[in-house]
């Protein structure tokens, strides 16, 4: 049997409120990281707030949302956050990514962690598609998914403004045929 | 055969206990980050969980209890220094009918093979029979579970019903099965 939370370079959890809250603080007050992040305005949120979304969302039993916080293998210290957020109808799932730790930004542990919320989603909720969208001044992000398997689908032109500077999304998709397929590192 | 003076709860080796909420949920939540161990313990999708959420659990689990008197819990712990080391359960009893749903899970790798499944499996069959007085239970199994399913025969379990292909995992379909016990057998095995 796969190991579905242990991939070459981390691993997927669930913290604890406290834990997850004292990172993310501190992860929300780098807004170079929340604006590849999100397209919602920065802001700065308390700890104790943080700490009681953690614990709401731990305590929604609703179906398709699956929550992972990311640490690394090496030194088992948490770096980021994933997230599933699945139509089970359908069986679709956006999927959202943020490293919060800078230095560990593009060294692979952000598609390692993408490649194993895809596995999940293939073959353990059995969803037929993932999507996403980025920033498409979030180069870095759009080459992660690319090796991971996902396709551009399509761009929405200048539906977002950052530092007076109208910039697009980028929409992308990866159906479980092309997954499971042999161009597809896994 | 039993008297009324064998205790129920303790075992070689063994015992069953209440939830411990200070120390159980840090240990549970442990487990449920092993995808491994909570495939073959659930067929819902594996999901992390932390000690906050385990907490969570056990207090819906004793509300349960309390509220519809259909369900038993026992945390399996060692004798030797009280350490949790599993989770026996009998669910879903229909008393009109004598019905009831065993589970049972070793957490740790390192606790498995060692023999605690095998005795707290006799304890809680003891339980479900001469204490609950149920007439059967159940227990289903999936089909890449072949460590259960060998446990379940070794233990005297007739091969009931199999749902063709009702599972999906790693891309592939698979067979969910269910076993049963009569109470006659497991008298049988027991004066043996």
């Amino acid at each position: 049997m796969k190991d579905l939370f242990r991939g070459k370079l981390v691993r997927l959890t669930t913290e604890e409120p406290e834990t997850q809250a004292k990172y993310q603080v501190r992860w929300q007050r780098d807004s170079e990281f929340r604006r590849l992040a999100d397209s919602d305005p920065t802001n700065v949120i308390s700890e104790k707030k943080i700490k009681e979304w953690t614990e709401k969302r731990g305590e929604d039993d609703k179906p398709g949302r699956y929550p992972f916080s990311i640490r690394t293998l090496s030194d088992d210290k948490l770096i980021g956050f994933i997230g599933l957020w699945a139509d089970l109808t359908h069986g679709d799932a956006w999927v959202g990514i943020g490293i919060g730790e800078r230095e560990y930004w593009g060294k692979g542990y952000g598609t390692d962690a993408m490649r194993l919320v895809l596995q999940y989603a293939f073959t353990e909720i059995n969803l037929q598609r993932v999507s996403l969208a980025l920033h498409s001044y979030n180069e870095r992000a759009l080459k992660s998914y690319e090796k991971v398997g996902f396709r551009l689908e399509g761009r929405t032109r200048g539906d977002q403004q950052r530092e007076g500077k109208r910039t697009d999304t980028l929409w992308m998709g990866i159906l479980r045929d092309e997954w499971l397929g042999p161009d597809i590192q896994r | 055969m039993f008297d009324i003076q064998t205790q129920l709860f303790e075992g070689e080796e063994i015992r069953f206990g209440p939830i411990d909420y200070e120390k159980d949920p840090a240990i549970e939540s442990k487990w449920t980050h092993d995808a491994e161990f909570m495939r073959l313990y659930d067929i819902a999708p594996a999901r992390p969980l932390s000690a906050a959420m385990v907490k969570k659990q056990y207090e819906k689990l004793e509300k349960q209890m309390e509220e519809d008197k259909n369900l038993y819990y026992f945390a399996i712990r060692a004798r030797e220094d009280d350490r949790l080391i599993g989770k026996a359960t009998i669910q879903w009893i229909e008393w009109a009918n004598g019905n009831g749903v065993l589970r049972l899970g070793i957490g740790d790798t390192e606790d498995r093979r060692k023999g605690y499944g095998t005795k707290a499996l006799r304890m809680l069959l003891r339980f479900a029979f001469a204490e609950l007085n149920l007439y059967r239970v159940t227990a289903t199994v999936p089909e890449y579970n072949t460590a259960a399913i060998a446990f379940l025969k070794k233990a005297g379990f007739t091969e009931e019903v199999c749902r063709r292909k009702a599972l999906e995992r790693d891309s592939r379909r698979w067979d969910f099965l269910t076993f049963g016990l009569l109470k006659d057998e497991w008298q049988d095995q027991v004066r043996a």
